[in-house]
């Protein structure tokens, strides 16, 4: 759970994991074939017929991946340096330069090409979005995992203290934070990660409890299994549907806490290119360079949409609510 | 009465187990639920003995605190005579090591999510088996529970029920234990198969030694499986004996309605053909008395004050009844202590 770019694509540990319960009689008795060639493309092939229903999620998937390989590919896929106040990036009055041939979105006050802080402001939301929700899940599965399998006094502790930070609102309590810490993009991914945590730790202690209860838990302690183990080979991989959908949502959450830490001047520093510091900055010149706000605030619409059209679509797709009660 | 007696030492020896849970009502206030409250058995090596009762007599309670998923409040459990208390780590394992289960939901008790393989493995892992020989020895298990060697990397998904119940008793098979307790194990089956995953317990028992707690609701299928008998009700035992004094002579009148309710088991000639009306009693809160008397065709007003003690009734077996009539010659009651092997013979 490192938070990889590509959390938003079937992962097939999870298709090996999700599909026994699926697999049937017809596919399993007879050819003696090896188990993930029997289950992976199943859940592929279900994905596959999902998406051919389903164009919404396909252009959010599309979207998404469009995204991850801007923000990878940022340096080759940019125009031009998007740090450099470009000489020809100002009309002779100084007003920032529309857009058309030269600089394909415009510049903005600073002479600076839109377009090209437009694909490396994508390289900091998704690094942001990605890395922040990595951490929040794993500090999320470790204390909602303890909590629900070890109950008693260590659970009433660690869900109450998980109530506490769930009781501030996420962006106030952002914003306290980096006050404290002062702003870098480190600090940034940090406060997002300790503040978004609690979301998973609540999902995950709820599915432990339920987990814990089910016979193949109870067998594998009949059998003498260590408590490590059975949380290990036992109950996370039931988790991992779960968590991977609610990671995708999660990453289109964080993009936006982040846009609007830096709108608000406490996100990542100048100058460094962010997509809610550039609406920050082109809101000052909204009515004669109405583009400077309108590129970066529709670059973060379909990113966040896509990315939360794609969770959806993976909430259909893992089903985790069923998935735990189909066997 | 010799039939009770066991003349090997028992190699699971249960006395006055007590198992009780605190439930909270309210803020302050507990209560004590006496799922099981004083129940006294031995098992002899390579014998089964059957433990039946209607849902919610606590015998699947017995089973969890036998193999330590309930800590037991109260009384001892010996297997194969070592004293086992509180146990904690390396000491709980060995103590698992002698005793398994096979659970009663083939499709709830082996992880959907592992292979046959990984499965199995983890019980021979516990055993110390070497990575590298898992898979054979796996293979060898999953024959001797008649299934084929090529199951190993199937998941249980794939496997109709009484397979993967036969996977959830390879898997017990390979820690070795000298104990397997069957909790409703053939519940879940279709009478086809049941009859096949009995013989093939059969066999088992015949092959390796090993002991049967056999649990079950099924009087026909304890009927074939048991060599004795014990029948719960609300966490007490009312009747324990061999399988022909249980079911040829049933002495109290839970055992009787229970008999009378199965078609195709005849109950003896003497007993009424009782028939079993309204439900169980709230654990909780038993009535006082025989914890029977307010559902019981035959009760006295003595049940509704006193509870019966297990004594030695006529057929030979030990029954917890006022009505039914003593062994002839035993000891005035109360004689026997609760749920104690029998002295007379």
């Amino acid at each position: 759970m490192t938070a990889p770019l590509n959390q938003h694509l079937p992962d097939p540990a999870v298709a090996a994991a999700q599909d026994p319960a699926e697999a049937g009689l017809e596919a399993g008795l007879e050819a003696g074939a090896e188990p993930t060639a029997v289950t992976e493309p199943h859940l592929t092939r279900r994905a596959l017929a999902s998406l051919r229903h389903d164009p919404v999620a396909l252009i959010s998937l599309l979207v998404v991946v469009g995204l991850a390989v801007m923000a990878v590919f940022a340096p080759e896929l940019a125009p031009r340096n998007p740090l450099h106040s470009f000489p020809n990036g100002l009309a002779a009055d100084g007003a920032p330069v529309h857009p058309g041939s030269t600089f394909l979105l415009g510049t903005d006050a600073e002479g600076r090409d839109v377009l090209s802080r437009l694909i490396f402001g994508a390289r900091v939301s998704l690094l942001v979005g990605v890395v922040a929700t990595g951490m929040a899940s794993i500090i999320g599965i470790i204390v909602g995992g303890i909590a629900g399998y070890v109950g008693g006094i260590v659970e009433s502790v660690l869900m109450r203290f998980t109530d506490i930070v769930l009781s501030f609102p996420i962006l106030l309590f952002c914003v306290a934070l980096i006050a404290i810490t002062g702003p870098s993009t480190r600090n940034v991914v940090l406060v997002i990660a300790f503040g978004y945590w609690t979301y998973l730790a609540r999902i995950v202690r709820s599915l432990v409890l339920s987990l814990k209860e089910r016979e193949f838990v109870t067998a594998a302690r009949t059998l003498g299994v260590s408590h490590a183990k059975i949380l290990r080979r036992h109950i996370l991989p039931h988790l991992t549907p779960a968590i991977i959908v609610y990671s995708t949502l999660g990453v289109a959450t964080s993009i936006l806490i982040e846009a609007s830490l830096s709108y608000l001047g406490i996100g990542v520093p100048l100058p460094q290119a962010s997509w809610g510091q550039m609406v920050a900055e082109g809101q000052q010149y909204f009515q004669t360079a109405p583009w400077l706000l309108i590129a970066p605030g529709v670059a973060l619409i379909i990113t966040v949409l896509a990315f939360n059209l794609a969770g959806d679509w993976l909430t259909d797709l893992l089903d985790p609510a069923t998935a735990e009660t189909r066997r | 009465m010799t039939d009770l007696m066991t003349d090997a030492a028992p190699v699971v020896d249960v006395r006055d187990l007590q198992v009780h849970f605190k439930i909270r009502r309210g803020i302050l206030a507990t209560q004590t639920v006496r799922a099981v409250d004083g129940v006294s058995f031995t098992i002899a090596p390579g014998e089964t003995l059957g433990l039946a009762g209607e849902s919610g007599s606590g015998k699947s309670t017995v089973a969890r605190a036998l193999v330590r998923i309930h800590h037991p409040t109260g009384g001892s459990i010996r297997v194969a005579g070592a004293q086992t208390g509180r146990l904690h780590g390396q000491d709980l394992k060995a103590y698992r090591r002698r005793m398994q289960m096979v659970y009663q939901d083939p499709y709830d008790s082996l992880d959907p999510r592992m292979s046959i393989l990984e499965a199995i493995g983890e019980g021979l892992a516990v055993r110390g088996v070497a990575r590298a020989r898992r898979r054979a020895q796996t293979e060898d298990l999953l024959r001797r529970v008649n299934l084929p060697a090529t199951l190993t990397s199937r998941f249980p998904g794939q496997l109709s029920g009484g397979q993967r119940q036969r996977v959830s008793i390879a898997r017990a098979l390979a820690v070795g234990p000298e104990v397997i307790i069957c909790d409703e194990a053939v519940a879940a089956l279709d009478v086809s198969i049941r009859a096949q995953v009995l013989n093939l317990l059969k066999d088992i028992q015949a092959d390796a030694g090993v002991s049967y707690l056999f649990i079950s609701h099924d009087l026909s299928t304890l009927r074939f499986m048991a060599d004795r008998v014990a029948i719960m009700y609300v966490g007490r035992l009312v009747e324990y004996g061999t399988s022909r004094q249980v079911f040829s002579a049933p002495q109290h009148p839970y055992t009787q309605a229970l008999i009378a309710a199965v078609p195709d088991v005849s109950a003896g000639a003497a007993s009424a053909r009782a028939k079993l009306t309204g439900e169980p009693p709230d654990p909780a809160n038993p009535p006082p008395g025989c914890p029977f008397h307010p559902r019981c065709p035959a009760a006295i007003d003595l049940c509704r004050t006193v509870r019966p003690e297990l004594r030695p009734k006529a057929g030979g077996q030990l029954a917890a009844c006022h009505v039914a009539p003593d062994e002839p010659g035993a000891a005035p009651a109360p004689a026997t202590p609760s749920g104690s092997e029998v002295t007379t013979s």
